[in-house]
């Protein structure tokens, strides 16, 4: 029996290290996919800002940001209470003397397996925010708000329904972070965007939206199959366990319908795009791949093939309205990332219920309204001070220039830009 | 002598240069350029937002021919540029004061 205990701890450990290493991977997906919807000139300074989130948000969520959201005894259940770094793994004998039915009630994985799968999954709420502020915001604000993000609002709001606070007493049900996840970024993005404002020749006086075509779009193609692939890890993963044949197949059901919502979603959003607008627009595609993604993570597991493939078909039909929408009022978002995440991500919290009999419309509904206004006023208010401090944006020569030489000194394509000899 | 330009589409240049190689023309020049003409250019479509390509690349060829081959030439490129859809190109025939082979110090038509 102990053998066996001790291959199922080590299996399901290296399940979620391995779905928590797919995640990571995610990061590369969004910065390609940012890389390739942003002018050549501003490509050095997307991709320095993907990399530096990455490494901030892992520093912050060792630091503190782990322990907010999932605070063990926490203060109560709105203020989990302030701890820092991490504990140390579960011990052996104490994880082995806990068996047969009660085996689920004890620590059943690393973990340390545990905080590498959140810490990642917090690195990719902050990337949803740094496509929507491209080409326009400076490096260093962005980087400042980055702390404030990975180590405190994303964490708060993640431990009111995934570490055990208000929102998960209430029935709120978001089982891999269309919420938790997904809406925080894009919400975070929201508010980023209006304070920054719209990229300069965006908007017309005349009313008229310009395009700014993004410079790669094979990179943005590569960056949007890459986060496909990566969800696997995010909702796969989320499942938590994989060692017996519930789970296995619970694991097996998420990934179908994750990639069946994808799916979905590029081919409802590629039709939409050919009658709405009269053409294939690949950019629209390949947000209708996210947006079939997003809508499927608040609940991957409870629908059908058939039923996941027509919710993310429904999320690939909203974003390519959401991101016409936006551009109406103005909300410059480059890369549709609030959009994608935000619009498609309320629509996968509200379709919960259809498949999930423990939610209630009512219970999603508090949960996303709940996660949008803690969201944006805790964005808000430090996007707010950092532009009354130094200004968030740059100066407009240095917009017509290009950010990779302002902010990073570096161009990305030194012999197809300005720098060529 | 005369130095004939034609602006023509890309895609026929190939046509246009075996056309005039037919009728013994032995050397060209070719530059890509961008232009538009009545077609005007065209617009394109990204994430709703329509943006107009108003210089559409076109290649510019030169021959400098004696004149009892102008005649001969305009009408091979005339055939060979003509897709009958708008943005076909345009033909110009200047007079050439003098030519010089650098190589020989050859001038006149003998250059050609």
């Amino acid at each position: 029996m102990e053998e066996i205990l001790n291959l199922r701890y080590a299996l399901d450990t290296f399940y979620f290290l391995v779905m928590g290493a797919f995640v990571m991977w995610m990061a590369a997906g969004f910065t390609m996919l940012e890389a390739g919807l942003v002018r050549a000139k501003n490509t050095t300074e997307i991709l320095t800002k993907n990399v530096a989130l990455y490494g901030i948000a892992s520093v912050m969520y060792m630091l503190v940001g782990y322990n907010l959201m999932y605070p063990g005894e926490a203060v109560n259940s709105i203020w989990p209470g302030l701890s820092f770094l991490l504990d140390s793994d579960h011990d052996a004998a104490s994880v082995l003397s806990i068996s047969g039915s009660k085996w689920y009630d004890g620590a059943y994985y690393s973990g340390r397996s545990d905080f590498f799968f959140q810490v990642v999954f917090v690195a990719t709420a902050m990337s949803i925010v740094s496509g929507a502020v491209a080409e326009r915001m400076k490096l260093w604000p962005f980087l400042i708000f980055c702390v404030v993000l990975t180590g405190f609002i994303y964490p708060i709001q993640g431990f009111w329904k995934w570490g055990g606070g208000f929102l998960d007493t209430l029935g709120f049900a978001d089982f891999a972070g269309s919420g938790v996840v997904h809406l925080t970024g894009a919400t975070a993005a929201l508010a980023g965007v209006m304070m920054v404002g719209a990229r300069k020749g965006k908007y017309s006086r005349n009313g008229r939206i310009n395009a700014l075509p993004g410079a790669n779009l094979p990179l943005a193609t590569l960056g949007t199959f890459i986060l496909w692939m990566g969800w696997f890890g995010f909702n796969g993963g989320s499942e938590l366990v994989i060692s017996n044949v519930g789970e296995a197949n619970a694991v097996a059901a998420v990934f179908v319908n994750t990639n069946a919502a994808a799916a979905g979603g590029v081919v409802a959003a590629l039709v939409t795009a050919k009658i709405i607008l009269g053409r294939a627009d690949l950019t629209m595609v390949l947000n209708g791949a996210l947006a079939g993604l997003v809508a499927i993570t608040a609940e991957p597991l409870g629908p059908s093939p058939l039923a996941a493939t027509l919710i993310g078909a429904v999320g690939g039909v909203i974003v390519v309205f959401s991101v016409l929408g936006l551009d109406r009022i103005k909300i410059d978002d480059p890369v549709g990332a609030i959009s994608v995440h935000g619009i498609a991500g309320i629509w996968g919290l509200l379709v919960v219920p259809l498949t999930n009999a423990d939610a209630t419309l009512s219970s999603q509904l508090i949960g996303a309204g709940v996660i949008f206004g803690f969201v944006f006023t805790a964005s808000l208010a430090p996007w707010a001070l950092i532009r009354a401090m130094g200004g968030l944006r740059v100066t407009e020569e240095e917009e017509y220039r290009g950010v990779d030489v302002s902010e990073c000194g570096l161009e990305a394509y030194p012999e197809f830009t300005s720098g060529a000899q | 002598m005369k130095l004939v330009t034609a602006v023509i589409k890309p895609f026929r240049l190939d046509d246009v240069r075996d056309a005039l190689s037919q009728i013994g023309i032995q050397g060209m020049t070719v530059t890509e350029v961008k232009g538009f003409g009545r077609q005007k250019g065209h617009t394109e479509l990204y994430r709703g937002a329509e943006y107009v390509v108003d210089f559409l690349p076109k290649v510019k060829l030169e021959v400098a021919i004696s004149e009892e081959l102008v005649d001969q030439a305009l009408e091979a490129i005339s055939e060979a540029a003509k897709t009958g859809k708008i943005g076909d190109g345009k033909i110009f025939v200047y007079g050439i004061e003098q030519v010089i082979r650098i190589r020989t110090g050859e001038t006149g038509p003998a250059a050609l």
